[in-house]
């Protein structure tokens, strides 16, 4: 059963008062149109191209992107710093790398 | 071969087939009928009501027999609804109930109807609070929560949630598919519904009980069949069969859950001890005897599923992510654990021992060899 609509409020407080969009990131990780688990893999290859606490941007459409890049971060200790709509469907997933 | 996924369907209990062969024969005619052989018929049904509804706590004349569960949760859903129209026209629902229960909860919004969903945990258990809160707003005609949960096995706390709604006056319809015939049933129910292809019956028969005093009206056409609860002509040998199904497996619950749950405890301890990146999700103790999932990272679960089934293992699978067309699983989903990757052992009767360790031991090799398919090699 489909619970998330594409007016469901996504993760509202990670989103700064007053910003226009989110905030900026230090890699993005285009995943538009690839089918889980392929934006995870993307970003379990790429994250430690950037800078401990750096931000890297995961672009996804696929709906389970939406659940299991947070739970990735969860289970590999990273932080999900927030998840943003997308003009064009799809989100842009924040993580920041940990460690 | 062996078979993992009693949660989809059990296998026919030996005293089911039984029972059902003697019942072809001995229940062939109409029981709705005056002559001899349409007696022995109703006679056949009503026996089994009566054993169903003992087994159950019910009285003979609260059980129905329908043609499926999903029919006994659509009738029992949209039915206490239109009993309860003057009441209101809001519908409760845990966010991890079966899709019947959740479609039906669709149906009655499109009809104008209010469906809330209250959320679980990351075991997949819903907040007892915010069940209760959701209850005792104004308007409520039905609350839903199922006895556990079909894809995690996590168990519900039906008693609680039975509590608020009868501090409310609400009607409470229990989903019990997955623990009739292995646990007793919950206290406090208004509706309780069932199938008895998950507890080792035919397919095919569907239990819907309504308490006496809970308002019902049929949504579909009216029909003289199964008290007017459920239309069309009842299938008796099957019936017969389904509770003779029920009845066996009550008896040899409590032995065959403890060996299944210990089962299910090596499971749950050895997969994240053999697979690297994997996390067994629900609850570890408040659980039904027989579920266990767990989820890959990097993994596709059709594609794991697949090669089980190679290696000559019958599991199924929450996620459906490679699908184009499907939707993650809406338990996972709400439980906010991974969606992919998912591997369901629910054990039937009789699992052995052995083929859990030959799982356990072709495991670890086939999901790192999927992972090194796509890239990913395990640490």
């Amino acid at each position: 059963m489909r619970r998330r609509d594409a007016d469901t409020p996504v993760n509202a407080a990670a989103a700064p008062e007053g910003a226009e969009g989110p905030p900026p990131v230090a890699l993005t990780i285009d995943a538009l149109g690839r089918k889980c688990p392929i934006p995870i893999i993307m970003l379990a290859q790429r994250i430690n191209d950037v800078p401990m606490n750096a931000t890297v941007a995961v672009l996804a459409d696929d709906p389970a992107a939406f659940t299991d890049v947070p739970a990735w971060c969860r289970l590999k200790s990273h932080h999900h710093v927030g998840s943003y709509e997308l003009p064009q469907g799809g989100w842009a997933i924040h993580v920041r790398r940990n460690y | 071969m062996a078979y993992f996924d009693a949660a989809s369907t059990e296998p026919l209990h030996p005293a089911a087939r039984e029972a059902l062969v003697t019942a072809l024969d001995a229940a062939d005619a109409d029981p709705a009928r005056l002559y001899g052989a349409a007696r022995r018929s109703r006679l056949l049904l009503e026996r089994a009501r009566a054993e169903a509804a003992e087994l159950i706590g019910a009285r003979p004349d609260e059980v129905s027999f329908t043609t499926s569960g999903t029919q006994a949760v659509h009738l029992g859903v949209l039915g206490t609804l239109l009993g309860r129209r003057r009441a209101g026209r809001r519908m409760v629902a845990g966010a991890v109930e079966h899709s019947s229960v959740l479609q039906a909860g669709a149906a009655h919004e499109r009809d104008g109807g209010e469906l809330e969903i209250v959320g679980v945990d990351m075991t997949g258990r819903v907040d007892p609070a915010g069940f209760a809160a959701a209850v005792a707003r104004e308007g409520t005609a039905l609350a839903c929560l199922q006895t556990a949960n079909h894809e995690v096995g996590t168990l519900q706390p039906v008693a609680e949630a039975a509590e608020a709604c009868r501090a409310a006056g609400v009607p409470l319809l229990v989903d019990a598919a997955q623990t009739l015939g292995r646990l007793p049933v919950p206290p406090g129910w208004s509706v309780l519904t069932g199938s008895a292809h998950k507890w080792g019956g035919p397919a095919g028969v569907g239990l819907l009980a309504v308490r006496k005093g809970t308002r019902w009206r049929s949504p579909l056409p009216e029909d003289e069949r199964e008290r007017r609860r459920v239309p069309g002509f009842e299938n008796v040998p099957a019936v017969v069969a389904a509770v003779a199904a029920l009845r066996a497996r009550a008896a040899e619950a409590e032995a065959e859950n403890a060996r299944l749950s210990a089962l299910v405890d090596r499971i749950r301890a050895s997969v994240p001890r053999l697979v690297p990146d994997v996390e067994v999700v629900g609850d570890p103790v408040e659980r039904v005897p027989h579920i266990v999932t767990f989820s890959c990272l990097y993994v596709a679960g059709e594609v794991i599923l697949t090669e089980l089934d190679r290696a000559g293992f019958a599991v199924s699978s929450g996620s459906s992510c490679t699908a184009s067309t499907l939707r993650p699983s809406h338990v996972l989903e709400a439980m906010g654990v991974l969606t992919h990757g998912n591997v369901r052992v629910s054990l039937p009767r009789g699992a052995s021992e052995t083929d859990v360790d030959r799982f356990l031991a072709v495991l670890p090799e086939i999901v790192r060899r999927v992972r090194a398919a796509v890239g990913v090699e395990s640490p």
